[in-house]
């Protein structure tokens, strides 16, 4: 189910938002309004859903209109056009008693820059949203406690927020967000004042969170890595529109046009890619019924110089190569038992390539089998891993992932 | 320019203050309502002894202001001066008169500058109204004051909270548009109420600019009083005045430097009001 529903949004800063709507029926250009209309569009006819449960992350150069974006999402901007609907709740309709109610409950906000109110402590900050929903002053102080622990802000609580850096600043923005404990948060380039080492731990912390609570999060950045890192799906956005909606495969397999191409030129691959996305069909034989002639056959067919062997419930044995293969069928031998390589590498399914680029250059000419429940689902051979990184389309030999 | 009859504005203004004057009751209201705060505090600052009050006034400046030894030394000293003198009861009822109109002031004042804050129109208005009560003479504000109050201390609490009050609205609204988007923005999203984003996010943001306003009046007040002796609002300012009157050039400096010693008091302690984090 749809946690947010977005259509057509639409917010014109200026004067003549009815002038500038009309233009952009038109399909003329942000650049364009702003030459005719002096008036800015934030963002242009944003339609979208954000699934109960998902992280969904929002990129675009600064000024592509992000924040204005996030904004109509709490209605802390009103639109010139469009609708949100939050569980299915009209935003544009609700009056105010309705729409506190919301803000209270259900969706908290992490600021770009950080908001915190300078005169208060950070714990005082933390429980401000829980202070104005009227909560005693005990529970409220116990669940700003362990809001600034999970953030890792403990024993700060007594300073004010001019006397923290940057970084713990933007935590204390989240501890605030997280002790409302919404089931929306809206992140507004909530770790970019972060230095990259706890950058990464806030990253592993709010997807751990979101797997722990399912809490819907809106992620805003500007930084790739971050985005596919912690999204299920991203848009992205170019001056105020809507470009692409993907998850992060789809992102950097099919850019939708070259701005996204651009977006996704430098990012490192092999910490996006994973092995279902490079798998091949694995040729195997089953070595409680197929012998060595069987074998080599098979290898010739699919001209390989080794090949997987199961037993008869489909587990995954070894390998065999195609020179002890040949030895054996000259010695008259009916099984390949013998000279099975026992001591394989293997790997899963959501592995990502950079964990398994050392496996293969360890024993190149070895496909990596990719195993599940101890049964082979595939391969990887070095090959594709390597097409893949470089970017060129990759061939997925009939499996898909 | 001479084609025209000259505009008979006193006489207008006369008419209208005459018809005011219909409203009395209000007026009487007022003044007793004045009175009761004036005598009360003349009352409760007079009955202390005048050593525990220079101890007291010379410990609040050394502890809110900085802690500057100097500025405690030079409260002490003077103050003991001026009791020295024999300007002791004057300066108490001067305090008085201050307080007074300053308690009225903010009281009126700090809601009139939200109100303004909050409403462009309001702002429209009020704001060269201000322009005006600032700008005239301060004691043109004598002559309404004694048609409707009278002679004594009350109307000179009047013409002073008249004269002396726009500093206060004018910051209040001031202090009140310069918090953030950023913070009404968070006071929003967390889904505060009107008076909570006021008394919880606005009111503390602008509180330094506030105090700075609330400063001012309480100066302007002082000054205000002074010559407010003219109407017979007795305190410090009587002293001066009569100092003039009898062209007694030491006299009337005895009691301006009593004067000074109260105006750095009470802007010492009102701006370290305004500086101090809590
Ligand atoms: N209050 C406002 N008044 C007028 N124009 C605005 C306002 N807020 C934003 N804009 C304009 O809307 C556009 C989108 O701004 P927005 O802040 O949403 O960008 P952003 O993607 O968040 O950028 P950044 O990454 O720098 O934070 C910009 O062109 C900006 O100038
Ligand atoms: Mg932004």
């Amino acid at each position: 189910m749809a946690k947010i529903k977005v259509e057509g949004l639409t917010k014109v800063f200026g004067k003549k938002p009815k002038r500038a709507l009309e233009l952009l029926e038109q399909n003329k250009t942000k650049d364009e309004i702003l030459k005719e209309t002096g008036n800015t569009v934030g963002v242009n006819k944003a339609t979208f859903d954000v699934k109960d449960g998902e992280i969904f992350v929002i990129m675009g150069l600064s000024g592509s209109g992000k924040s204005t974006l996030v904004r109509l999402l709490n209605r802390l901007i009103n639109p010139t056009a469009g609708k949100v609907w939050v569980d299915s709740e009209d935003l544009s309709t609700m009056d105010e008693k309705t729409l506190r109610e919301t803000r209270r409950k259900k969706m908290s906000m992490v600021f770009q820059k950080f908001g915190l109110f300078p005169f208060r402590t950070i714990a005082s900050n933390v429980e401000y949203g829980l202070e104005i929903q009227g909560m005693a002053k005990e529970e409220r102080a116990d669940k700003a406690q362990n809001a600034l622990e999970l953030v890792g802000l403990k024993g700060y609580e007594n300073m004010y927020p001019e006397e923290l850096s940057g970084g713990m600043q933007q935590r204390v923005g989240l501890a605030r967000a997280l002790a409302n404990d919404p089931d929306i948060l809206l992140m507004d380039e909530a770790f970019s004042a972060l230095d990259p080492l706890i950058r990464k731990d806030m990253q592993d912390e709010l997807i751990d969170l979101q797997n722990k609570m399912q809490k819907t999060i809106v992620f805003i950045t500007h930084d790739l890595d971050e985005a596919l890192r912690l999204g299920d799906r991203i848009m992205i956005m170019k001056g105020g529109s809507v470009v692409q909606i993907g998850t992060p495969e789809e992102i950097l397999t099919e850019p939708e046009d070259e701005y996204v191409e651009k977006f996704v030129e430098d990012v490192d691959r092999s910490k996006v890619f994973t092995v279902g996305n490079v798998m091949m069909r694995a040729e195997t034989i089953n070595m409680d019924k197929e012998g060595p002639r069987v074998a080599m056959q098979r290898m010739k067919d699919a001209k390989i110089s080794s090949i997987f062997v199961v037993n008869r419930e489909r587990k995954l044995i070894g390998i065999v190569h195609a020179d002890d293969v040949s030895r054996l069928m000259k010695e008259g031998k009916n099984s390949v038992e013998e000279v099975i390589d026992r001591d394989i590498p293997t790997t899963t399914k959501d592995t990502v390539l950079k964990d398994i680029l050392e496996l293969l250059t360890y024993k190149s000419n070895v496909p990596v089998a990719v195993v599940e429940d101890e049964k082979i689902k595939g391969i990887v051979v070095r090959g594709t891993v390597v097409a893949a990184l470089s970017g060129s389309e990759v061939k997925l030999n009939g499996i898909s992932s | 320019m001479e084609f025209l009859p000259r505009l008979p504005l006193a006489d207008w203004i006369d008419a209208f203050v005459d018809w005011l004057k219909n409203a009395d009751f209000i007026f009487d209201g007022l003044t007793s309502f004045i009175d009761v705060i004036l005598t009360g505090l003349a009352g409760a600052i007079g009955i202390l002894p005048s050593w525990i009050l220079i101890i007291a006034f010379t410990a609040l400046t050394f502890w809110f202001a900085g802690r500057k030894v100097g500025l405690a030394a030079f409260v002490l000293i003077g103050l003991l001066l001026l009791d020295n003198m024999g300007y002791w009861e004057d300066m108490v009822l001067t305090l008085a008169i201050v307080l007074t109109a300053a308690i009225i002031s903010v009281v009126v004042g700090v809601p009139l500058g939200i109100w303004m804050a909050k409403k462009q129109a309001v702002e429209g208005t009020l704001r060269p109204v201000l322009d005006f009560m600032q700008t005239m003479p301060a004691f043109v504000y004598l002559i309404p004051a004694v048609a409707f109050f009278g002679i004594g201390e009350v109307p000179g609490v009047v013409a002073s909270v008249i004269f002396a009050m726009p500093p206060t609205i004018r910051l209040t609204n001031l202090g009140i548009r310069q918090v953030s988007t950023e913070m009404i923005e968070a006071a929003d999203a967390f889904g505060s109420t009107a008076m909570q984003k006021l008394f919880k996010v606005q009111l503390p943001m602008a509180k330094t600019t506030i105090m700075a306003g609330v400063n001012q009046t309480i100066m302007l007040s002082l000054s205000m009083v002074v010559i407010a002796s003219m109407i017979g609002a007795g305190g410090l300012g009587t002293a001066v005045y009569y100092a003039v009157g009898r062209n007694d050039v030491g006299g009337g400096f005895e009691a301006g430097f009593a004067i000074v010693i109260l105006a750095i008091i009470l802007d010492r302690l009102t701006q370290s009001f305004s500086e101090g984090k809590d």
